[in-house]
């Protein structure tokens, strides 16, 4: 009992430190660095909601979707919308957002978990973002076409106009409660009804489950979390473009969970923070990020199929067995 | 709304040719993935990529014999690019799981389409129909585009090769062969591995093939080669993956839909297209002419 | 009373006929065994019968309900429990969470999106691993069992979804005779304790006879012979079928 004692108050200890740090980090950043860094910070905050909404799918579904990026995109589209067409209030739009992410991901999801096939369902979720991105692109009465939305009216207390520090917090309080809510959805009976059914759907089904069902509800889960990211990437930008919709960002969240390892909780937010370090290093040298991208891609099929996190976790595993954990 | 018999037929047309382009995209997909089981998502950027040259092709030789020359040269730039790339990348991954086989030929996209970036910029590109071609024709009593037929004849022509080549050479034989008993080849002392080089090789040809026919019709721009692609799977999809014939209807049936799609709603089309595989998932997920498994669960 | 009937089933694939008009009929507290040499249509029937495919003809009565076509999900979820030749076990789970998870979902809490999964069926699960003698193993991961194990595990997955039929396609395949023994004298005490029918597979002779109350005996896709051991060691049909390799000991 005593060593489990131990291991609890350990990670309450390394809980704490790890939230000092992050309630620290954006005063150091600023102060320190610039208010670029703390831009960034964000970012990667976003992006890791992103991320490990879609490892949802990804690594605990085992569905690889090449088209999450509709979700982000639908949840910022949304709110945007809403916040610069009607008179709608902030909380109003930020909370539909996230369920029009859902309906999407209800809709699409419905088609793309009858899928057959890796292949089949690698094209089928490609070609629904594709569908979502030419609407955004082409139905200028709507979305504004390819201009995209500039100037969200984001709320004095929240606004980025003089510092990201005010930001900072209330992505950091949103991003906390979302990754709370999905550690308990993966921690629950469905959580581990998903990881079986990625293990071997046969014997799934033949211990009575519809599979297709459970796969449904994890994609619109997903979504929904994604759909927060979009409205939180939104807000980050005061902006909003066809290019959230665009193929390739589908692509960086995939890239995000290899690259983070996709068996990890916290995986993909580490994904997230490579990328984005990497996306801002790089293309202040070269605005050809995507042969950059394509690059590493290749590099992780070929020499790193588990993912860099991957790997550091089944090191780990092994340097806990050798310890007698 | 009503229109006339004219607008239809040229429509009908119009459908035709595009199911042919299309067809001549979804075979080299679906011949990669039938006899060597691999989907290459990067397929349309071997066909961005024989337009791109196809451009670049006209501009340097003037007048018609640039577009000859471009109707020559650009599918065989890209089928030798399409070689390399075979001997250099795919080779590893036959034998991985399907899925790392995907993110190969997508990661492959990103570099295409940045390395066409790099080359011609992000400027919209035109290529000019030569003198020869660029003419109306009467047929029925409607004016149509000799274009249009000279792509349909393309179409045809392929299709007529490959028909020829699979179905009469031994080489066709061992190809089809290969699609099913790959093992068995192998052992009977064929290299396997230089058939798939050389299948490659042909499913690149076709797509760059395709795109320096359809270079006249469009303006080039670096999203041709997600947007065709798309198109290109949902062919397949309702086609069946790994049946050329498969790939013939699926074409000819989208299409028809998008052009008669373009007439309802002009911006749209596609949705049509959309909705077409929808149903078609729905009620034979393993496409009209394509393997159904016995399994079900 | 009869558990399973089937009538006239039938099922072919492409122009071979796989099974061509099969009767069988499995009792209350039974252990059946279809036996027959390789390829005589064993593993389809058993596809068959659990929903995996669908027949051309026939029909199958379980409980007196005609299951005839119905969605493998939904038939284990009636109370037919199946086990493959080819283990089919949750490979990156531990053991534990194998037989853990097929209680969460048979105990109706698949959706529960907010409870801590861990926590429960927890005592329902170690019991059951004791059962199938799995206990130690508990923290691994299931796929680095042996196989013996594996099918150890297989059997407790499916014992989790409280059957009252199990379809076993050769549950000692791949064993050594220790853990083949092993293995029979739990199905054996197991359809006793919990008032079980059993239908299986078999090659292993001495395993067939040891255990079986009933045996079908099938070959080409139909049964040649079906009634109680003793009958079926003297059946001549069936030494013709077996020549050369009765190994049957006399128990």
């Amino acid at each position: 009992m005593r060593q489990g004692g131990q291991n609890r108050s350990a990670r309450w200890l390394y809980g704490a430190m790890a939230g000092v740090a992050l309630i620290v980090l954006p005063f150091v950043l600023e102060k320190g660095f610039s208010e670029y860094y703390l831009y960034l910070a964000i970012k990667i905050m976003v992006w890791a909601l992103f991320a490990m909404s879609f490892n949802l799918v990804l690594g605990y579904g085992g569905m690889m979707s090449f088209g999450h990026a509709a979700f982000l995109g639908i949840g910022g589209y949304t709110c945007s919308l809403l916040l610069v067409k009607t008179s709608c209030s902030l909380a109003l739009a930020f909370a539909v957002a996230p369920f029009a992410a859902a309906a999407a991901g209800a809709i699409i999801g419905y088609f793309s978990v009858r899928i057959k096939g890796v292949f089949y369902f690698a094209t089928i979720t490609l070609s629904f973002a594709q569908l979502v991105f030419i609407l955004a692109f082409k139905w200028r009465s709507f979305t504004f076409g390819d201009d995209g939305i500039q100037g969200i009216p984001v709320p004095a207390l929240i606004s980025t106009d003089e510092t990201y520090i005010n930001y900072y917090f209330f992505a950091l309080i949103i991003v906390a409660i979302s990754v709370y809510l999905l550690w308990k959805i993966v921690k629950s009976p469905f959580g581990l009804m998903l990881r079986s059914l990625r293990e071997n759907p046969e014997r799934a089904t033949f211990i009575g489950m519809k599979v297709q069902n459970y796969r449904l509800i994890a994609f619109v889960i997903s979504a929904f979390f994604s759909g927060i990211a979009g409205v939180l990437y939104a807000f980050l930008e005061t902006a909003i473009s066809p290019d959230i919709l665009f193929w390739s960002m589908s692509g960086e969240v995939i890239l995000m969970g290899l690259l983070g390892g996709m068996h990890i909780f916290l995986g993909p937010a580490l994904g997230a923070a490579i990328m984005v370090l990497l996306n801002s290093f790089i293309t202040s040298y070269t605005e050809y990020w995507g042969m950059v991208l394509g690059i590493i891609l290749i590099l992780i099929v070929l020499f790193f199929p588990k993912g860099i996190g991957g790997v550091m976790f089944e090191q780990s595993q092994k340097w806990m067995r050798k310890k007698g954990v | 709304m009503d229109f006339d018999a004219s607008m239809l037929f040229i429509q009908f047309i119009s459908g035709l040719s595009r199911a042919m382009i299309l067809f001549l995209i979804a075979s080299g997909l679906t011949l990669v993935f039938g006899v060597m089981g691999v989907v290459n998502f990067a397929h349309g950027s071997f066909y961005m990529i024989g337009a791109y040259m196809a451009f670049t092709l006209t501009q340097g030789l003037t007048g018609s014999v640039g577009f000859w020359a471009a109707l020559l040269i650009a599918p065989t730039i890209v089928c030798i690019i399409g070689g390399l790339v075979e001997v250099i990348l795919l080779r590893r991954i036959y034998d991985k799981e399907h899925l790392l086989q995907i993110l190969l030929t997508y990661a492959l996209i990103f570099i295409f389409n940045d390395a066409i970036k790099m080359i011609w910029g992000v400027d919209l590109r035109i290529v000019d129909l030569p003198e020869s071609l660029a003419g109306f024709l009467t047929l029925f009593g409607h004016r149509f585009p000799v274009y249009y037929f000279f792509i349909i004849g393309v179409g045809l022509a392929v299709a007529l090769l490959l028909w020829l080549l699979l179905k009469k050479t031994r080489f066709g034989k061992l190809l089809r062969a290969s699609a099913e008993h790959r093992q068995m080849v192998d052992l009977l002392g064929y290299n396997v591995g230089g058939l798939f080089t050389l299948v490659f090789i042909m499913a690149t040809w076709l797509g760059g093939l395709s795109g320096a026919v359809i270079a006249p019709t469009v303006r080039l721009s670096l999203g041709m080669g997600i947007e065709i692609i798309i198109e290109a799977f949902i062919v397949v999809i309702v086609g069946g993956l790994g049946n050329i014939w498969g790939a013939l209807l699926g074409a000819l049936i989208a299409g028809q839909i998008y052009a008669f799609g373009i007439l309802y709603v002009p911006n749209y089309a596609m949705a049509f297209l959309f909705i077409l595989a929808a149903v078609i998932i729905i009620f034979r997920p393993y496409g009209l002419l394509g393997k159904q498994a016995q399994a079900r669960g | 009373m009869t558990v399973l009937e089937i009538k006239g089933l039938r099922k072919s694939f492409g122009g071979v006929m796989a099974v061509a008009g099969v009767d069988l009929k499995v009792e209350d507290d039974c252990i059946d065994c279809i036996i027959g040499p390789n390829g005589a249509g064993k593993s389809t029937f058993f596809n068959l019968v659990s929903g995996y495919y669908t027949c051309d003809e026939g029909s199958v009565f379980f409980k007196g309900e005609d299951i005839t076509g119905l969605p493998p999900q939904k038939i284990a979820r009636m109370g037919i429990g199946r086990s493959f030749q080819v283990t089919n076990i949750f490979p990156k789970l531990t053991v534990f969470e194998n037989i853990q998870a097929t209680f969460l979902y048979t105990g109706g809490k698949g959706l529960n999106l907010f409870s801590d999964a861990g926590k429960l069926f927890r005592e329902e699960t170690e019991e059951l691993l004791k059962k199938v003698g799995l206990i130690d193993q508990a923290g691994e991961l299931a796929g680095i069992l042996s196989a013996g194990d594996r099918k150890r595990l297989e059997l407790g997955i499916v014992l989790a979804t409280g059957p009252q039929l199990l379809l076993l396609d050769e549950p000692t395949c791949g064993m050594s005779p220790v853990e083949t023994t092993h293995t029979i004298d739990l199905i054996r005490e197991i359809a006793r304790q919990e008032s079980l029918a059993v239908l299986f597979t078999e090659h292993k002779m001495d395993v067939v006879f040891s255990i079986a109350s009933h045996i079908t005996v099938m070959n080409f896709g139909t049964v040649i012979a079906a009634g109680k051991p003793d009958d079926i060691r003297a059946n001549e049909k069936v030494q013709q079928i077996y020549f050369g390799e009765d190994r049957c000991s006399s128990k």
